[in-house]
């Protein structure tokens, strides 16, 4: 086998930066710290420089600042083929003038293994993806689910211990690709490796990650679970990107401890938790899920008056657009459970949520 | 989707029961006539702008009927002669006849040439004797002897046989090197008149050579083109098209400058002490000449097919296989170069066709051993006037072309082939 | 009334004025040739006769001349060829027959019929010029030039390559010349197979020696670039090339192979009447007189000889010593046999180009 150095697959971003033309810095400042078999998700919208990222690791792009680590050892200098990376394309890559049996061998080829050994690792490789009948068939003849399969099997038939996936799943129909997330999921779970994932969709990367690097702007803005990220977002703009999200601004009044007290433009004084709001005097973005808001009930201390204006019958559940602080596109989703509150267009009700619901971020 | 209903013998029906096949037949057959139909105009145009002047002069190889026309009389004669009897007074009374009528109508010249390609020396016979032609009397046999002696001569009769007939193979068999006899036979004409075969080798070799100088030069460049960013590339690409803006006598006129004994790169090359003032190399009017003429002139369309194929490449095969552990030179020679193929194949077959019937460039550098077959063509054409001999050798051309062509089919696949 | 007549009559003049102008297309081989033949010939006929000539290059033959007839379809009207060619032509009904007794007589009050080089005036085809084939060198870069045309076949006393017409016409028998054959008998001895064996084997001494040229323009070009040592060439050319660009050329005139050119009429020549027309003026003897000023090609009528003046540019330089027809040239000079060209060009030419190429 061909000395490769991709080690235990534990990666490291130390400071890197990364300028194409000299004049735009695409990744600004990335430190992340990937752990052996962890799957992670690089999350981002387009342009946000994902999949930047993945070719440097890949060794496609240089780094221009800062150190990438595989297995503890810095790869700045050394050629991609050296590196022992797994790799999926977007368009899967796959080599059309040959077979798919001819496109697995080929990682197995330069790395001048023997025929037998060849073979057997390819049949495990397409067993593994559910392809061990398509083994003479060439990509040209094949679905794009199925393709996706093969490219996956390329990826992994030479026991790289990193796979780096950019947007895999991006050109298959919608219940192709839940599919597919499961079986990449149980494949990197059943071999151990670790996975470097790119897409810029965010039920995706919940699925399948056990950490979400949310990426705009060249920075990664928030590196957590997903469940952290739904539920503790650290900005506005994670808020945002991540799941639905309503918003009221306003101005910071006072701070104590986790407790912040918000004017809000509309005057109205209420209470939110503190996470990235900053000083007093300070704009500030309250984000709260539609689904933490509850309609109707007694008056509390989080609770104001709303105007419906829109009902959206989603059957387990009631969409309601309402106005709530000067906001019109403030959602709430009433749940469609017994006994449930019967709302009318043009009534005006009251909704309220709980305090730590209510993030004071950026603005 | 249900299944179509099928009838008792487990055949498709259509909706109104007649057979599904019979029902797609027709409604095919509507549309492809309506297609037919539009392609009309064009198809006809091909084919009388393309096809039949080609036709018309294919055959002029094989058929040439100056004789029969103007001595109409004597070819009936000749006809029937068999080539060894001595000819008899019946075939002398019917050409004095036929001399005197080709005099008349001033087409004797015309005869005389047809004639004098056979045999050497019957011209200036023929036009002599048409001149008193009219004077003769019976028996004709000792008045036309008595005009000239040759007369009498039996190669002079098997000429005028060979000459007769309208459709032969007389100038297929001359475009190879071969005689075709008064008697139907076929023979190799004396080796010191030998010369087409020969030059149809050459021909052959000097474009497969250019073909592979092309591809060589060729292939660098289009991956480079390829590669770069558009700005870069679309101005490189105007550089290598530019010489299309120049006539091609003038790129074949700046090789001369370029090349010639006392040119530019012979002055370098004495300045550089590679060749001494008296010794220079000669790279023109010769082989050499022809070849880095034709190459320079041909790589164009080498490298534009090629570009336009590379570019249909996303690099992201090439960084696939590098992901996989192939080094630079795998990745390019498994998986880059097999999908240019059909660039090559494109630009190959492209440029060796060109190439085949290149004209002008080895008429002007080619001196003697760089002259190829469309030379001759020309000179058959233009200076000889032996249009049907230039005819059968376009048509030797031609097969040899198209065999190839076959050929390569049958090896490389003419779909494996994209023109852009 | 009076005015609007005026104005018709004046319409009038100039539709018949402008039917009656001919603009006539005259085909000569190009160069200084041409311009020779612009400034004796073209220039006072369309002074004269208020028509139009308008000139063509080509390098000789009969196809054009022959796709022309054949497709129907003549656009041009006078074509300046050589002697084997008018035949030819003639034979194959691609010319008009040209009546000679449109042909003023000479200044000296000769005949038409007697002025003429006798003999050259055949059914198809009224001759201009004779013009030769010589050989020549540069005389700045060979001190003790030849002098015979053995020493041009001689590469050990005089060495460099040669420059030589690519076809077998004027080299063969240049050939036989430098192989010792005295002028008269050079077509009795290259009508053998033997004959022909010995000139080509003649050629084969320089062969490897020899840069073949096609068009006329070439040679001067050759010896002027150093390509060559010595080439065969027109004499005119050369000519040219030493008075009007001052070229340090020397011509041998050893065996030069003597032709004329000839003006032909293509069968069926939309301008048929006057191109007859220009035909009598321009082989008068003063126009052919005129013409040698401007390039060293004899007249073809005896009465221009005693005409012909100084070079156009140069008035010391007199151009009777730079005919081919002048009597300290022409001794050894060998005149084209057209008929056994026209008998034996075939065969030679499959030899010839068989025998280069090998
Ligand atoms: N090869 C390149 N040359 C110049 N700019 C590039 C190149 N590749 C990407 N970029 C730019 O870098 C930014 C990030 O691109 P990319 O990493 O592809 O984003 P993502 O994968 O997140 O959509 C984009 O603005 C893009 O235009
Ligand atoms: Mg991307």
């Amino acid at each position: 086998m061909a000395a490769t150095i991709s080690g235990d697959g534990s990666v490291v971003f130390d400071r890197v930066q990364k300028s194409y033309d000299g004049e735009v810095l695409v990744v600004k400042d990335l430190n992340l710290k990937i752990d052996k078999g962890e799957f992670v998700t690089m999350l981002g919208p387009s342009g946000s420089g994902k999949s930047t990222c993945l070719m440097m690791l890949a060794g496609f792009e240089t780094a221009t600042h800062g150190d990438i680590l595989l297995g503890g050892r810095p790869i700045n200098n050394i050629p991609p083929h050296k590196r022992g990376i797994g790799m999926v394309f977007q368009n899967y890559a796959l080599f059309p003038h040959m077979t798919v049996g001819e496109n697995l061998s080929f990682p197995l080829e330069v790395r001048k293994m023997g025929k037998d050994e060849r073979e057997a690792k390819v049949k495990r490789a397409l067993d593994m993806v559910q392809m061990g009948d398509f083994i003479d068939r060439r990509p040209a003849q094949l679905s794009g689910g199925q393709q996706q399969r093969i490219a996956l099997a390329r990826a992994l038939v030479f026991d790289a211990e990193l796979v780096l996936m950019d947007e895999p799943l991006g050109a298959l129909d919608k219940q192709l690709r839940e599919h597919m997330q499961y079986e990449i999921k149980h494949i990197h779970e059943n071999l151990g490796i670790t996975v470097v994932y790119v897409t810029h969709d965010q039920s995706e990367a919940l699925t399948m990650s056990d950490r979400v690097a949310v990426f705009d702007d060249g920075i990664i803005q928030q590196l957590s679970t997903p469940e952290a990220l739904y539920e503790r977002p650290e900005n506005a703009f994670v808020a945002q990107f991540i799941g639905e999200n309503n918003t009221l601004s306003g101005v910071v009044q006072a701070i104590k401890g986790d407790a912040a007290t918000i004017k809000l433009d509309d005057g109205t004084v209420t209470e939110a938790l503190a996470v990235k709001c900053g000083d007093v005097g300070n704009r500030t973005t309250l984000s709260i899920r539609p689904e933490r808001v509850t309609v109707g009930g007694n008056k509390t201390k989080n609770s104001t008056d709303a105007k419906v204006l829109e009902l959206i019958y989603l059957g387990d559940h009631i969409r309601c657009r309402m106005n709530v602080h000067g906001n019109e596109d403030f959602i709430v989703k009433v749940p469609n459970s017994a006994g449930h509150t019967h709302l009318q267009a043009g009534e005006t009700t009251t909704v309220s949520w709980g305090k730590e619901d209510c993030r004071a971020l950026d603005a | 989707m249900t299944d179509a209903t099928t009838d008792t013998n487990g055949m498709a029906l259509a909706a109104d029961g007649t057979p599904l096949k019979k029902r797609l037949g027709q409604a095919l057959f509507r549309s492809k006539m309506r297609a037919l139909g539009l392609a009309t105009p064009l198809l006809l145009l091909i084919f009388f702008c393309f096809l039949v002047p080609i036709i018309i002069f294919l055959i002029r190889g094989v058929h040439n009927d100056t004789f029969e026309v103007h001595m109409p009389a004597v070819s009936v004669e000749l006809a029937q002669w068999d080539t060894t009897s001595e000819p008899t007074e019946a075939m002398y009374a019917a050409l004095a006849a036929d001399l005197v009528l080709a005099k008349e109508t001033k087409t004797i010249g015309k005869v005389a040439s047809r004639v004098n390609r056979e045999l050497s020396g019957t011209r200036s016979l023929f036009t002599k004797s048409a001149r008193k032609a009219k004077k003769l009397e019976a028996p004709y046999k000792d008045a036309l002897i008595g005009v000239s002696k040759k007369w009498a001569d039996i190669e002079v009769w098997k000429a005028l046989k060979v000459s007769a007939k309208s459709w032969t193979p007389a100038y297929l068999a001359s475009a190879v090197d071969l005689k075709y006899n008064a008697d139907g036979s076929f023979e190799r004409k004396s080796e010191e008149r030998r010369i087409h075969l020969q030059l149809f080798v050459r021909t052959l070799e000097i474009s497969v050579i250019v073909t592979v100088m092309g591809l060589l030069l060729g292939y660098p460049v289009a991956f480079l083109l390829s590669t770069l960013p558009a700005r870069t590339s679309n101005l490189l690409l105007i550089l290598v098209l530019l010489p299309f803006w120049t006539s091609l006598l003038v790129r074949t006129t700046a090789w001369i400058a370029m090349l010639q004994s006392q040119g530019v790169l012979n002055d370098l090359f004495v300045i550089f002490g590679l060749a001494t003032d008296e010794d220079r190399f000669s790279l023109i009017y010769n082989k050499t000449g022809t070849l880095i003429a034709m190459t320079h002139i041909l790589l164009p369309f080498m490298i534009l097919p090629l570009y336009s194929v590379m570019k249909t490449i996303p690099p992201t095969y090439v960084r696939a296989a590098k992901s996989m552990g192939a080094t630079d030179w795998t990745a390019f020679w498994r998986v880059y170069f097999p999908q240019s193929i059909p660039g090559i194949g494109a630009g190959g077959i492209l440029v060796f066709i060109l190439a085949i019937s290149f004209y002008i460039t080895p008429a002007l550098v080619g001196g003697e051993d760089g002259t190829m077959i469309s030379n001759f063509i020309d000179f058959h054409m233009r200076k000889s006037l032996n249009w049907s001999l230039a005819a059968a050798m376009g048509g030797v051309l031609l097969t040899i072309v198209l065999f190839l062509y076959y050929i390569y089919d049958k090896v490389v696949g003419i779909d494996n082939m994209k023109l852009g | 009334m009076i005015k609007s007549l005026l104005l018709g009559a004046a319409a009038g003049a100039i539709v018949a004025s402008s039917a009656m102008a001919a603009e006539i297309t005259v085909v000569s081989w190009g160069g200084a040739y041409t311009k020779s033949q612009i400034e004796a010939y073209h220039k006072p006929w369309m002074a004269k006769t208020g028509n139009k000539v308008i000139s063509e290059d080509y390098s000789g033959g009969l196809a054009e001349v022959k796709s022309q007839v054949e497709a129907g379809n003549v656009t041009w009207d006078l074509i300046d060829v050589e002697l084997s060619d008018a035949i030819r032509g003639c034979d194959e009904g691609l010319l008009e027959t040209i009546d000679p007794s449109i042909l003023p007589a000479g200044a000296d009050g000769t005949a038409a019929m007697d002025d003429f080089i006798s003999g050259s005036i055949t059914e198809c085809a009224i001759p201009t010029i004779v013009w030769s084939t010589i050989f020549a060198y540069d005389t700045s870069k060979i001190a003790d030039g030849p002098t015979t045309i053995g020493d041009f076949f001689d590469t050990s006393k005089f060495p460099g390559k040669r420059g030589m017409r690519k076809g077998p016409k004027s080299n063969l028998e240049m050939a036989l010349a430098a192989d010792g054959v005295a002028a008269a008998d050079i077509y009795d001895v290259l009508g053998t197979p033997e004959g022909v064996d010995r000139a080509f084997a003649k050629l084969d001494t320089i062969k490897a020696d020899t840069v073949w040229w096609e068009a006329g323009a070439q040679p001067p070009q050759l010896l002027a670039d150093g390509e060559v040592a010595m080439t065969t060439a027109y004499n005119g050319r050369i000519f040219n090339a030493v008075a009007a660009e001052d070229k340090p050329f020397g011509i041998v005139w050893d065996s030069q192979v003597f032709d004329l050119d000839l003006w032909v009429i293509p069968k069926g020549a939309p301008n048929k009447e006057a191109a007859m027309d220009f035909v009598a003026f321009s082989t008068a003897t003063e126009q052919l007189a005129a013409q040698a000023s401007y390039i060293s090609y004899g007249p073809a009528r005896k009465s221009s000889s005693s005409l012909v003046g100084s070079y156009h540019t140069k008035p010391d330089l007199a151009m009777g010593p730079q005919m081919p027809t002048a009597p300290e040239n022409f001794a050894t000079a060998i005149q084209n046999d057209f008929e056994f060209w026209a008998d034996n060009q075939d065969e030679l030419n499959e030899r010839f180009n068989a025998w280069l190429a090998q």
